[in-house]
């Protein structure tokens, strides 16, 4: 509980400042047009630096692919393709499926000591379905926003807010995705809090992302379905910023400044933050190498010699009992 | 083993759920039982490693070199600059606890420093610490912590309490493989000489003699023939096995339990005889005597030194390429890291069954095969005579090996060969088998007897999944293709599904054999009696 | 093996996303345009203060859907006490009388597809 209370604790004060720095007249040419370039900017050398200048700088010295299914070998038994890829199109395959469905989470079940005592493997799916419905209605929302961003509305924008908004529920429309975001991060973080190994293994670094998400999508929410706000004006701030003419039009709810200020942190904490793992899961060499090991050699740039016994050196020493119980000798 | 070991039922009595536990500042604490000895000075002396001394993991000093923490912040860096598994490792993980209940060790004791994402927290706490921004700037508050000797303790026990095994890696959404952590954790530890007896003394027996039990070429001699001779009394055939032979077509690399430990000299017993049907023109080696290689389990450097000699010995004696017996980590070492360590092996031909013609192309830059590979294509075109009934009194299923399963993807082959060989098999729950599978709790150099506690705590998940087939089928052996298995499963089985046994494949593949001049089989390779209904119809 | 080709497409890619905006408005992007009203207007005063109708103008219009067509009621009472007949050909479209020019501009840059439209008639337009 600890670590929750510290994050809890560093994200209001954030929240707080945030909010009261939304409320200054003088503040909002910061939060609408500075703040949010650097923040794209962190983001953009952050994940580059990281991405290329750590992790790309390091080598794969050795093909280590976890192999989750039968191997390619015999040609009557049929390999697992996707689970356990041989060549270039199976590793796009599975990291395919790894990246859009979350295939390895996919496999999580459950562990219980049932009474008898005896193992039982059951559920385990919850987070898997969590994790989805945050991450793609996350997806989603970033590009329906798009509508701002684009003018003419770029057509995807506004097929994707039709699709989101099917079911017609109410004025302005409810998005399915604002509904299931909330209930995937709502879950991700109250098992974080209440189960008690999550809780255990949870850092601070663990509670604070989800907490700045859920409040991005509440201010967001608020200002959709219950507070509203002036979107030809926003609209007009969005253009201002991706046309490099920052604007911030009067008459803009100090909500959104709050929204937008949130979106801000949000993107300049990626790069130094766990959240990384969007672009390291590209990266992970048990995921995105073909176990074809015995059939192409993988070179290892830094391989160096090492002492050895060699077969010589091994004659030498056992020269006698070998000699005596009758094997070959190369010196004899 | 050790007589102060809980029963069964006391060691299923695990508490999943910490209360008011803060790994940060939790401290490991090394019961009797649960961790191995330390390396003795000889053996690291013989190799060459850091700091050879007498001391014990329950000492308080250590008798650390005094630059200690230099010595590892060195170590770490300079292995994140040649591994980009682990600067990876250590960034992307978001602790989602998918893994957390994966693991055989974390099942069976319960300790929360033995879910795989807190057995990586060690060491990325460290790197936090020393190697991150905000680790620098916000410490603990950021889960980093200083590296001192309480942390290193708490190194030493963890990453001797993984088996490699790599199942937390199969649910990884990112693919995070503690097997890597362990390794680079053990690398740093061998740096200050923190290392166990059980991986260590293996590997100076292997750089000197050629295998992990310090063989020498006389005595390796001497068991193939003790094995041999009880093999011609079950049979009536006599085998000469060809050691050191020039010229032979192929290198046959095993084990050395093969040659040396009970249950797994019927395995060899079963590779004799399969090679004798066949007419292999084969050679074993008395100098590349072990395909193990528990260089694995202390350092890369470790792995590529102990694993040379293959390749070696193949140019040497002229063959055109390797085949591999049952062994689970040598397969990892064999298939993921000796063509890079070691080759290219472009002295050798790509492999081809001289019985069936098959070209083994999915192993023509290593050239080495799986003996599992190279028996299921030998049953396929119809080349073995095979008499299933001989196992009938064997009621089967199959342990996958870690290695096999989760670094190849072996899971076909030896289940076929099962099938062709007896006809009574049933499969373990599956979400105890094929990428899935349980360790057997004692891999990875942990399969010694003062960690007995913890070996049947890690094989409680493997335990339970026997005891269910044994109970619902009568399964009496269960079949594995490691020797690492085969030396540490006996005992869990007895513990965990008493009235169980342990073999490989290849002895029920032994067993099924029809050889050419053999006696009337009424035992099968083990002495044991084998199912009368056959001979009774016969008579 | 550093597949540094692979890495260095990857991060175009994440680049060129991120940026997406910016690029898509330098090759198709057009100027934003503002609502415009017609010179001679048949009222002097809106049924209620403009910045309140940019925010809330479609929940005002539900409400007076709500009204009329399910509860049969047809007038509406202002913030200043003034009454107006809620409905939208007959009060709002009086003075915004092009469509085109008034409700489509700020809709179709903000992607929203208001139902009004789905039932009346625009007066100058073809539905």
């Amino acid at each position: 509980m600890k670590r929750f209370l510290q994050a809890a604790m560093l994200f209001g004060v954030l929240l707080a400042g945030v909010v009261v720095a939304s409320q200054a007249q003088g503040l909002r040419s910061v939060l609408g047009t500075v703040l949010p370039y650097a923040a794209v900017a962190v983001l953009l050398v952050g994940v580059i630096y990281r991405v290329a200048g750590v992790w790309g700088r390091a080598p794969v010295p050795f093909r280590i692919p976890t192999s989750c299914g039968q191997q390619k070998a015999l040609s009557w038994i049929k390999p697992s393709k996707l689970d356990n890829p041989s060549t270039t199109l199976g590793v796009i395959g599975r990291m395919a499926l790894e990246v859009l469905v979350f295939r390895s989470l996919f496999r999580n079940v459950r562990t219980q000591l049932k009474p008898g005592p005896k193992l039982a493997y059951v559920g385990g799916w919850e987070l898997w379905a969590a994790a989805m419905a945050f991450h793609w209605s996350f997806l989603l929302i970033v590009l329906r926003h798009m509508r701002y961003f684009t003018e003419p509305v770029a057509g995807f924008a506004t097929m994707l807010a039709a699709l989101d908004g099917f079911f017609e529920i109410g004025v302005p429309t409810l998005y399915v995705t604002n509904v299931l975001i909330v209930a995937g991060l709502g879950y991700l973080l109250l098992r974080r809090v209440f189960d008690p190994q999550l809780r255990m293994i949870s850092l601070a670094a663990d509670f604070f992302p989800l907490l700045l998400l859920l409040s991005i999508v509440v201010t967001g929410g608020l200002m959709r379905y219950f507070g509203h706000t002036d979107v030809a004006s926003i609209k007009e701030l969005a253009i201002g910023l991706i046309t490099f003419h920052p604007v911030v039009p009067a008459g803009i709810g100090s909500l959104f400044f709050v929204h937008l200020t949130l979106v801000s942190v949000l993107l300049a904490y990626l790069p130094f933050s766990k959240l990384m793992h969007m672009p390291g899961v590209f990266l992970s060499p048990t995921r995105n190498l073909a176990n074809n090991n015995r059939a192409e050699r993988h070179v290892n740039p830094w391989n160096a010699p090492v002492k050895v016994h060699t077969y010589e050196e091994w004659e030498e020493e056992f020269h006698d009992k070998i000699e005596a119980c009758g094997l070959p000798l190369d010196k004899p | 083993m050790s007589e102060k070991l809980p029963k069964p039922e006391e060691l299923s009595t695990v508490d999943f759920r910490p209360v008011d536990y803060d790994w940060m500042t939790a401290k490991a604490t090394f019961r009797k039982g649960t961790y191995s000895y330390q390396a003795a000075p000889k053996n690291l002396k013989y190799l060459g490693l850091a700091n050879p001394r007498e001391w014990s993991p329950i000492d308080d000093d250590w008798k650390l070199p005094d630059n200690w923490k230099t010595i590892i912040l060195e170590g770490l860096r300079e292995r994140l600059d040649k591994f980009r598994s682990l600067g990876l490792f250590m960034d992307i993980c978001v602790r989602c606890g998918a893994c957390a209940d994966k693991c055989h060790f974390y099942i069976g004791s319960g300790d929360p420093k033995n879910m795989p994402v807190l057995r990586a927290e060690l060491l990325r706490s460290v790197y936090r610490r020393y190697f991150t921004t905000t680790g620098k700037m916000f410490g603990a508050l950021a889960g980093a912590r200083e590296l001192d000797v309480s942390l290193l303790k708490e190194w030493f026990y963890y990453f001797y309490q993984c088996t490699e095994c790599r199942r937390c890696s199969v649910y990884c959404p990112y693919g995070i493989d503690t097997a890597e952590i362990t390794m680079l954790g053990r690398e740093l530890l061998t740096l200050v000489g923190c290392n166990i007896n059980w991986v260590m003394e293996p590997v100076a027996n292997c750089f000197r003699t050629g295998n992990h039990l310090g063989i020498q070429p006389h005595a390796f001699k001497d068991n193939i023939e003790f094995v041999r001779d009880e093999l011609e009394e079950v049979t009536g055939i006599h085998i000469d096995p060809p050691i050191n032979k020039k010229g032979a077509e192929v290198l046959f690399v095993t084990p050395s339990a093969d040659v040396f430990a009970s249950p797994a000299i019927y395995t060899l017993m079963g590779y004799m005889l399969l090679f004798h049907h066949i007419g292999l023109d084969y050679t074993f080696s008395a100098y590349a005597s072990d395909g193990g290689n528990f260089g694995l389990f202390a350092s890369h450097e470790l792995m590529k030194r102990l694993n040379a000699k293959n390749y070696a010995e193949a140019k040497r004696l002229g063959v055109k390429w390797i085949l591999g017996g049952e062994c689970g980590h040598m397969w990892r070492v064999m298939h993921q890291y000796m063509a890079t360590m070691n080759g290219p092996a472009d002295f050798l031909e790509v492999p081809v069954s001289p019985v069936t013609g098959t070209r083994f192309e999915h192993a023509r830059s290593t050239k080495m095969v799986h003996i599992c590979e190279f028996t299921s294509d030998l049953i396929r075109h119809g080349k073995l005579k095979l008499d299933k009934s001989r196992n009938d009194h064997r009621v089967v299923t199959f342990h996958d090996s870690c290695n096999p399963a989760r670094s190849v993807g072996i899971l076909e082959e030896p289940r076929y060969v099962l099938r062709n060989v007896v006809n009574q098999f049933h499969e373990m729950p599956e979400n105890t088998i094929r990428e899935h599978t349980f360790c057997c709790g004692g891999g990875a150099g942990l399969g010694n007897d003062e960690n007995m506690e913890m070996r049947l705590r890690g094989g409680m998940p493997r335990g339970h999944a026997v005891r269910h087939v044994r109970d619902a089928h009568g399964v009496n052996l269960l079949a594995c293709i490691c020797a690492i298995d085969k030396a540490t499963l006996p005992a869990l089985v007895d513990y965990w599904s008493p009235g169980v046994d342990v073999g490989g494949v290849h002895e029920l593949v032994g067993n099924a054999l029809v050889m050419e001049g053999e006696n009337e089989r009424t035992t099968d390779l083990r002495g044991d009696p084998m199912a009368t209904s056959k001979g009774e119809s016969d008579a | 093996m550093h597949d540094s080709g692979k890495i260095l497409a990857g991060l175009v890619v994440f680049g060129a996303l991120v940026t997406f905006p910016v690029w898509y408005h330098a090759a198709w992007g057009g100027p934003l345009v503002k609502p415009r009203l017609p010179a001679d207007l048949a009222e002097k005063e809106c049924i209620a203060p403009t910045a309140y109708m940019r925010e809330h103008h479609m929940e005002l219009l539900n409400s007076w859907r709500a009204q009329v067509v399910r509860d049969g009621h047809r007038s509406w009472t202002g913030e200043n006490g003034r009454q107006w007949r809620a409905s939208l050909t007959k009060t709002c479209l009086r003075c915004h009388a092009n469509k085109a020019d008034f409700c489509d501009t700020c809709h179709s840059s903000a992607g929203v597809k208001p139902v009004c439209f789905d039932c009346h008639v625009d007066p100058k337009g073809k539905n």
